[in-house]
């Protein structure tokens, strides 16, 4: 586990400067595509609008239109396309402007990007990434405001990334260009507008080692995304009252830097698990049984997870807010074990 | 044509016009949230297609869909109220603005997966024939949807089982900030039905009556077993394809153009003028109405309450399942 810092493999040097969580991934883009031909961008209306979140805004006039292909609405399309580029050496990077869509892409990501390797062995690999804005807070209703990445877990072949910082979406998109694996990569939206102080050059971070957030002794909560935002604010609560939570965000589901989840809860003896997709066959769910296989020893107390519920995203705001959990639901539980 | 029905299609314009100002006005207020797609610029093709529809026949369409229930004859406030996700809402707030309902009128929403519904028209229909009407079902989508492949599946279907859905495709040249011509093959639409054997009209959607006249020959056709038609009617949004979209994508002065020579308002207002069917003051009054019906919205939206907490758990099955929804606890 890397700890508070950006742990770049490449050399991130120690003057910092301040970005919109849109300005990393976009200097991510372009530098994998300044330093690989193969790169290319493909989504709908990235290049001439210049994005739905304008994360690719600029970037048509960068690189021109080869390379920044605005494309069909054609989800299942585009992303086969894509898988088909890969298999030959190309590096597309596919924008899914919303994660709902990629429900029409399914066919593709499951049944073929998923399923090359393992049926042609090492005559094949899959080298892509798509990049799916997701996440509820926007008022934007059931179809457009999904967190799914719990459904990708389930298929063997794929990764999953999913960023809570700038310089991690900046570090991890990177590393995803250069895996040669289909990557799943979340972005949350609400993420989009934070900004926040970013190390200088290039740098990246390497998939499946997880961020220690901040140290404590009392309690380990488990977030990542927008939702280790949330436990972090959670900790300082906490810290307030005396009660010292360790906040590990996990920056790669697939693959999982279990150990260092273990380590943190053989310290802590609790722990709190946290998503903001709907329960039931969460991501929480495989992470509480993967702790009860593997940590089951130093647990002190019941597993606690803090997740949506199970019920679509409401469009009205109020009822919004209250499907999407928060510091406060985070602090509670925590508190609640921590006192157990 | 009869004087009437022609008031009363002014009518119906003018009031999806100001409801759509009015709606822009709440979002800029940040009253509204979200994704508000506004249907200015647009108006004579709900008016003139929906004027040739039966009371028990269906529509879908996308989520460009204020003007779609207005013309339908959805009361504006239960409207405006969701877009404001309030409880006395069309859908009690819960859908929003791009998944708006209608059942009793027999309107099936506002879809926000683009191209989505187009195969559930064509369920409709299937349905429709299976329990012996003759009922038919309007399915109204944008350019872009012909671009997905349900389109394509839809439209075989529904041609290969001659089945009464009118496939209605808005062109208004772009699909968000995409011109068509930069996300489709073939520039006109119509074309793509040819592949299917369906038969098509194209038609000036900023033409009120040119709308009409091709949608009757489809509905015609529908009705009497004669299976889909494809109808594609050339338009253009005034506004930008969200309250959100900068529109970095077209020139104002394309914008300013089509508003000077094809606002569908000031066509029908010229034609009614012109044949002598009401008098200006006659029409200032349908105006003065509009505005009063909209006003009456936006207030009935603002003073109406949001829904309760309790709502969230409600409607996530048909009928409840035994014991708490999973997560609900945390509340
Ligand atoms: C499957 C899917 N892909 C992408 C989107 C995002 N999106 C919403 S509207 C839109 C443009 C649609 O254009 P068009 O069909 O021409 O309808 P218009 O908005 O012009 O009325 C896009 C790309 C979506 N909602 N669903
Ligand atoms: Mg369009």
């Amino acid at each position: 586990m890397s700890n508070q810092d950006v742990s770049g493999s490449g050399g991130a040097s120690d003057r910092f400067r301040e970005l919109y969580f849109t300005e990393a991934l976009r200097e991510a883009l372009a530098e994998e595509m300044e330093r690989d031909p193969e790169v290319f961008l493909l989504g709908e209306d990235m290049g001439v609008y210049g994005g739905c979140f304008g994360v690719t805004r600029g970037l048509l006039e960068q690189f021109g239109p080869e390379r920044v292909r605005d494309t069909p609405i054609s989800e299942a399309g585009v992303v086969g396309l894509a898988v088909g580029a890969a298999i030959l050496g190309a590096r597309p990077v596919v924008e899914v402007m919303f994660m709902d869509f990629i429900t029409l892409a399914m066919d593709q990501i499951a049944n073929h990007a998923a399923k090359f390797r393992y049926m042609y062995g090492e005559q094949a690999r899959v080298p892509l990434v798509i990049r799916c804005p997701a996440g509820a807070g926007r008022a934007y209703g059931a179809t457009h405001s999904q967190t799914l990445e719990a459904w990708f877990l389930h298929v063997p072949g794929l990764k999953v990334v999913a960023p809570a910082t700038a310089a991690d979406a900046k570090g991890l998109l990177k590393s995803a260009i250069r895996d040669d694996n289909p990557v799943i990569f979340l972005e949350n939206k609400v993420l989009y507008q934070s900004r926040e102080w970013i190390p200088d050059g290039e740098f990246t971070i390497p998939l499946g080692r997880a961020r220690r957030v901040c140290e404590g002794g009392d309690v380990t909560i488990v977030a990542y995304s927008r939702m280790a935002r949330e436990a972090e604010k959670a900790a300082s609560i906490l810290a307030e009252e005396g009660i010292g939570a360790e906040v590990i965000d996990l920056r790669s589901l697939v693959p999982l830097d279990i150990d260092a989840v273990v380590a943190s809860v053989t310290k802590t003896g609790r722990v709190v698990l946290v998503e903001e997709g709907t329960r039931t066959g969460g991501v929480c769910a495989e992470l509480g049984m993967r702790l009860f296989e593997e940590a089951w020893d130093s647990l002190d107390a019941p597993i606690q997870r803090v997740t949506a519920p199970d019920i679509p995203i409401p469009f009205a705001p109020e009822l919004e807010a209250a499907v999407i959990p928060t510091a406060a639901d985070i602090a509670a539980a925590a508190r609640a074990l921590a006192e157990s | 044509m009869d004087k009437t029905l022609l008031l009363k299609w002014f009518y119906q314009m003018k009031l999806i016009r100001t409801f759509e100002e009015k709606s822009a006005e709440l979002y800029a207020y940040g009253k509204i949230g979200g994704f508000l797609h506004l249907y200015i610029g647009e108006e004579a093709v709900a008016t003139g297609a929906l004027a040739t529809l039966r009371e028990d026949d269906h529509l879908l369409t996308h989520y460009r869909d204020h003007g779609w229930a207005l013309a339908r004859g959805t009361d504006p406030k239960p409207l405006m109220a969701e877009l404001l996700g309030r409880v006395t809402g069309v859908s009690k707030g819960k859908g929003g603005s791009m998944h708006l309902c209608d059942p009793e009128r027999n309107f099936w929403g506002g879809y926000a997966i683009v191209g989505g519904h187009l195969p559930l028209a064509v369920g409709i229909a299937f349905a429709m024939r299976y329990q012996g009407t003759d009922r038919v079902v309007l399915s109204v989508f944008g350019d872009g949807a012909t671009n997905i492949g349900e389109f394509h599946e839809a439209l075989n279907m529904a041609a290969l089982w001659e089945l009464p859905v009118i496939f209605l495709c808005e062109n208004n040249l772009y699909g968000m900030g995409t011109q068509v011509k930069r996300a489709s093959a073939v520039p006109e639409m119509a074309q793509k039905a040819c592949a299917y054997g369906m038969p098509t009209e194209q038609c000036n959607g900023m033409d009120v009556f040119s709308v009409y006249g091709a949608m009757q020959k489809a509905v015609q056709r529908a009705r009497a077993g004669e299976g889909p038609t494809f109808v594609e009617a050339k338009t253009y949004r005034f506004r930008g394809h969200s309250m959100a979209d900068p529109e970095l994508y077209r020139q104002h002065d394309e914008v300013e153009a089509f508003r000077e020579c094809c606002d569908p308002i000031e066509s029908l207002r010229d034609h009614i003028l012109r044949e002598k069917l009401a008098t200006p003051e006659e029409l200032e009054q349908l105006e003065r109405q509009a505005a009063a019906a909209t006003e009456e919205a936006a207030q009935f939206a603002e003073q109406s309450p949001p829904p309760p907490l309790e709502a969230l758990y409600e409607d996530i099955y048909a009928q409840p399942l035994d014991g708490p929804t999973a997560g609900k606890e945390r509340r």
